[in-house]
């Protein structure tokens, strides 16, 4: 463990940051590629070109917080060492220019110095240190066209000497022939044993007490996302831990952490809209209602909206009620999907968020009330 | 003399009156040392930017109150001169990105970076990190925000970073997963009477129940809109007795005005008629959806139950449109056509129905 510390140390000599203020996402990024939770197939490869010291250029795709960028660090790592890391990999991610002429000057100059090799490594350990470098652009699809079209010949002409590896969410982003020049590697979300097992092996690491209960709640709101479960579980260990006396996290903490619209509101919402809520414990008498017309439910759009919640999330979590649900006919929650999907585009473009889900609201109820 | 909204804004967390399981979060956030990043949401007039000027002052002490507004020229890849005002002290930062429009991203980059890689050097500084408060987050460009991502993580020693929107839904997702989202829902009724009447009291007058509770429910849960009306209630009789009139902003009755001659009749004419009106909301910079709201709403109020439905989904379409397209005066006429249109469908409906049904039961009566 000792070796990890003094790499760390020097990675970063001039952000000297306390560990303890660290983000545990970036405190706990796999060291090892075996540390990578999950991916079975795409660890497995690797671990071959560890040995045999040759790699392909490679295009890693998948949603996020699936552990894409920990793998080729980790995998850089291990091939160079801490000393040779800082000239033998060059990372440029979104937050860095990376316009056309970033493609032309920086990573050609980079990709055109031969490097040096230097077998002995400062902690005794010996990495293979194969002899070409690495360049990892980081969320690649970001990148413009012409930028991804200016590093299609660099990436063969420097091929003898160098690397690349495309990290990016959306793998239809990256043009075709980018695409063809390298071995793709698909990473997939994460199943929930691994979630749960890394989360309990940090959680153990920083002494805090997990329920099941709110494992699972990191689970359900992180969706696949283990950056995402882990950040929601630092910040809630923050605001236990900052009460005096320390409270234990519980798992309506974490939904309120992630932004997520309590299901008692949600269900109340679909009640007014004609859903009928299974499992719910006062399935009222009177559920068939037909008095509740529009005003009754632009009244609760209003008041929804002033609680503040946001209009997306309401609509997923809407999405998930009405889908699933056991008595709508096909018809009926084929309807809705379409109102859902409309209104999910309506408000990325930005559209107001209060009309947008009187509409879905009216929509549905409209769905619901008319042949039932 | 400042208007009564700042003269009495809280400025400790002890003095917020509502959302207290809040203010003792962000108390505590604030005393721990470890402060994440954070995100405030909510409806507007709900209490967002108190909150934060409350929060700095909790971290940094009344420091932060010694303000200074610097201009700043940034440069745009096309070399074009951008101008953005800042507001910040010795501690923070305060900036609104929309400003720079479409070059948001390369105000964003430039000047985080900037304070990112320049450490606190008040000595006396309680904390060692700035931050830098992003006022109206959720108009970010799309470039700017993964700008964003990640200088969070990497300068999170220096730097932390105070989100403020009005609704989360166009922040991207690595952002929201990486701050602390903190919700700010808006007073209820009887939290934002005692507001009222707390301010009454610093005042030394008296506020009586029904008029208080008048001012609450004309604002729709907007405090500062509450505030200032009651403000401009007691300049126009002093004693706050009797029946009040709360004067509507001369928008909303314009508005309420456009929404009688569209139910009143549908013709070509009075398109034009409306269109007019159209053009002097918007230049008088009333923002187009509001406009569109507010006309809907009224228009609803005066239909058909069976109508709403349909017309506020035209209402939300067009709105739609309108933040896609260009020329916002198109959206609305179309809106206005389409109603008329409906409007007059369904009366020609009813009075065919009722013409059929006359027939047969002529017809009927005929045969008997």
């Amino acid at each position: 463990m000792a070796f990890f510390q003094v790499q760390s140390n020097k990675a970063t000599p001039k952000h000297t940051a306390d560990p303890a203020l660290q983000p545990w996402v970036e405190k706990y990024r796999p060291k090892t590629i075996d540390d990578v939770s999950a991916q079975e197939h795409t660890v497995a490869v690797l671990r071959k070109t560890l040995t045999s010291t040759n790699l392909p250029h490679m295009l890693f795709y998948g949603p996020p917080g699936t552990g894409k960028t920990s793998t080729i660090l980790a995998l850089s790592r291990q091939l160079f060492g801490p000393d040779n890391f800082r000239n033998r990999v060059l990372e440029l991610n979104a937050s860095d220019e990376r316009g056309i002429s970033i493609v032309r000057e920086k990573i050609k100059n980079f990709a055109r110095q031969t490097p040096r090799a230097q077998m002995v490594a400062s902690d005794g350990k010996t990495y293979p240190c194969p002899p070409y470098k690495i360049i990892i652009l980081d969320e690649a699809d970001s990148m413009t066209q012409d930028a991804q079209g200016a590093l299609r010949r660099i990436m063969e002409t420097y091929a003898r000497i160098t690397r690349f590896c495309l990290v990016c969410n959306y793998v239809t982003r990256i043009i075709e022939p980018l695409a063809s020049r390298c071995s793709k590697f698909r990473f997939t979300p994460l199943d929930s044993s691994s979630t749960s097992s890394r989360l309990s092996q940090i959680a153990t690491a920083e002494h805090v007490v997990l329920e099941p209960d709110v494992i699972s709640a990191l689970i359900n709101t992180s969706s696949g996302d283990l950056r995402r479960s882990i950040t929601y579980l630092q910040s809630a260990s923050r605001l236990s831990a900052s009460t005096n006396p320390p409270t234990p996290i519980t798992a309506g903490d974490i939904q309120e952490i992630a932004g997520v619209v309590p299901d008692a509101v949600v269900h109340d919402f679909a009640k007014t809209l004609g859903v009928e809520i299974v499992g719910d414990m006062d399935v009222d008498n009177d559920g068939r209602k037909k008095t509740r017309g529009f005003d009754a439910v632009q009244a609760k759009v209003k008041e929804l909206m002033r609680q503040g919640y946001s209009a997306s999330q309401i609509v997923s979590q809407l999405h998930d009620i009405v889908i699933l649900h056991p008595t709508l006919h096909a018809r009926q929650k084929s309807i809705c999907a379409l109102a859902f999907a409309e209104a999910d585009k309506a408000i990325c473009d930005g559209a107001d968020e209060e009309l947008w889900i009187l509409e879905v609201g009216l929509r549905i109820h409209k769905a619901i009330s008319s042949d039932s | 003399m400042s208007l009564w909204v700042d003269k009495f804004r809280p400025k400790t967390l002890d003095d917020l009156h509502y959302h207290e399981g809040l203010s003792a979060r962000l108390k505590s956030l604030a005393a721990s040392g470890d402060f994440p990043h954070m995100l405030f949401y909510g409806p507007s007039g709900a209490g967002k930017k108190t909150r934060i000027s409350c929060t700095l002052r909790q971290l940094f002490g009344s420091g932060v109150e010694r303000l200074k507004i610097d201009q700043r020229v940034f440069l745009s890849p096309s070399k074009r001169k951008l101008e953005i005002n800042i507001v910040q002290s010795n501690y923070h930062i305060e900036i609104t990105p929309s400003e720079a429009g479409n070059y948001d991203r390369v105000v964003i980059q430039e000047l985080l970076k900037e304070i990112a890689q320049t450490q606190q050097v008040d000595l006396n500084a309680k904390q060692r990190f700035k931050v830098v408060v992003i006022n109206e987050a959720d108009s970010l460009s799309r470039d700017a925000q993964a700008a964003l991502r990640r200088t969070m993580e990497k300068y999170m020693s220096n730097m932390r970073i105070i989100l403020c929107a009005n609704s989360t839904s166009r922040l991207i997702a690595p952002i929201k997963s990486r701050c602390l989202l903190m919700r700010v829902a808006a007073p209820t009724p009887e939290e934002m009477q005692t507001v009222l009447h707390h301010v009454a009291k610093k005042l030394k007058f008296d506020l009586p129940d029904d008029a208080s509770k008048q001012i609450v429910d004309d604002s729709g849960g907007n405090l500062r809109k509450a505030l200032l009306v009651f403000e401009a209630l007691k300049m126009q009789s002093p004693d706050l007795s009797g029946s009040l009139a709360i004067a509507k902003p001369d928008w909303e009755t314009y508005c309420h005005k456009v929404a009688d001659l569209i139910v009143q009749e549908q013709s070509p004419a009075r398109v034009m008629e409306v269109r007019a009106k159209f053009y002097e909301l918007l230049s008088h910079c009333i923002p187009p959806t509001i406009v569109l709201k507010t006309v809907a709403e009224r228009v609803v109020e005066r239909v058909d139950e069976s109508l709403k439905a349909d017309i506020m989904h035209w209402a939300a379409f067009y709105e739609g449109r309108m933040r896609i397209g260009n020329k916002k005066i198109y959206h609305l006429e179309a809106w206005v056509v389409k109603v008329m249109s409906l409007y007059k469908a369904s009366f020609y409906m009813l009075t065919y129905m009722s013409t059929v049904n006359d027939h047969h039961f002529c017809h009927i009566a005929f045969c008997l």
